[in-house]
């Protein structure tokens, strides 16, 4: 982000950046960047909320007069995320015992993940084809947590890696519509990593694939850090 | 400990040294056009993997239908999940711009992919970022307010 900052001011656009990482931000050297200290992927605070958005926002453009560039300025409340408090969400599983359960969940799920999708006419499960294709998606990834080998699942490296972050995407948004409320920063990935079946087939699709020294493309997206693999 | 101290304790802090930090002089914000440039990897509703050398996309100030391409797993989804505007303050800016605070909102925001590696920091300085700022300047924008991911 700070390079972007810098070649666009370099351009003559004026620029105030919104930085989360205060040690990058001191490197970086950009402009201007409004340092706040916000859950990562949160970077205007809390979601749902206008008026704490807009007052980040009024500090951010505050220091657009400035020119005695770099400026490093830390917006003066912090938010930290709680992934040590999963999130409290029972999964409805789909009835048919024979199913896998991490299928079971995808499956019982859908209508929450389906809600969630109405209410904010977005979806991030975008990367490879959509929630259509989330189940196969789990198949392929917990026959790779079985023994089955990543270089033959028909996906690539790039592309098993997308299919974590399609797959988690399907179940924290299905998680916000369960809950019934915008959950605490990490608080659905933790729900997904630790309390359900499909977190469990990612944490040791992860496992089989790195052990196997498999391209990091396929294995890093798969578990954020702080998540047990 | 919190997940995000972990991340932050190891993030690098390797930053290419432009030399002396530029420094644009900005309008008064009630006379600025105001455009969002994000690194969060969006793409827009047909979503898809973010291709490399893919550069930065643009959008319809007004378009809120956009995808995450972005492949990094370390960072809360729900909150973007919820609220666009927790990354994407598009609703935020046309507010301002409707109370006279800022002076007019950008007919496209734009979208870059954040952790990039060096060599893509080399078309960033060469071609993309200036790619960018020409696409800016030629809608009139004069300010630019930068979110990561």
């Amino acid at each position: 982000m700070s390079a972007v900052a810098n070649v666009l001011e370099a351009a003559g656009i004026a620029t105030v950046g919104i930085a989360s990482i205060r040690s990058q931000a001191v490197a970086a050297r950009a402009p201007r960047l409004l340092y706040a200290e916000f859950p990562l992927g949160r970077p205007l605070g809390k979601p749902g909320d206008p008026v704490f958005q807009r007052s980040v926002l009024d500090a951010a453009f505050a220091l657009l007069p400035r020119t005695d560039t770099p400026v490093l300025v830390d917006f003066p409340e912090v938010i930290v995320d709680e992934s040590d408090a999963p999130l409290a969400c029972s999964i409805p599983l789909a009835d048919d015992r024979a199913l896998h359960p991490a299928v079971r969940e995808v499956l019982g799920v859908r209508a929450a993940y389906e809600r969630q999708r109405a209410a904010t006419g977005r979806t991030a499960v975008s990367r490879l084809g959509g929630a259509d294709r989330v189940r196969e998606l789990v198949e392929t990834l917990a026959a790779i947590a079985d023994g089955a080998p990543y270089d033959a699942c028909g996906l690539s490296p790039v592309e098993i890696g997308a299919a974590a972050l399609d797959i988690r995407a399907y179940f924290e948004e299905a998680a916000v519509a369960l809950a019934g409320h915008v959950p605490a920063a990490r608080q659905a990935e933790s729900w997904f990593y630790r309390e359900t079946h499909t977190g469990e087939v990612l944490r040791r699709a992860r496992a089989a694939i790195a052990d196997a020294g498999g391209p990091r493309p396929a294995w890093f997206p798969m578990v954020p850090t702080g998540q047990p693999t | 400990m919190a997940t995000d101290d972990i991340v932050r304790a190891n993030a690098p802090t390797e930053a290419f040294d432009f030399g002396v930090t530029p420094a644009a002089v900005a309008p008064p914000l009630a006379a600025a056009r105001v455009a969002i440039v994000t690194t969060a990897g969006f793409h827009g509703s047909g979503g898809g993997v973010w291709r490399e050398g893919q550069g930065f996309l643009a959008f319809d100030s007004h378009d809120r239908d956009l995808t995450l391409a972005h492949a990094s797993s370390n960072f809360d989804r729900s909150g973007l999940a919820a609220d666009l505007n927790v990354v994407y303050p598009a609703d935020r800016l046309e507010e301002m711009a409707a109370e006279g605070v800022i002076g007019s909102v950008a007919a496209q925001h734009l979208s870059f992919m954040g952790a990039q590696p060096d060599h893509v920091l080399e078309t960033l300085r060469l071609d993309t970022g200036p790619q960018a700022a020409a696409l800016l300047r030629a809608d009139g924008v004069d300010v630019a307010i930068l979110t990561p991911v």
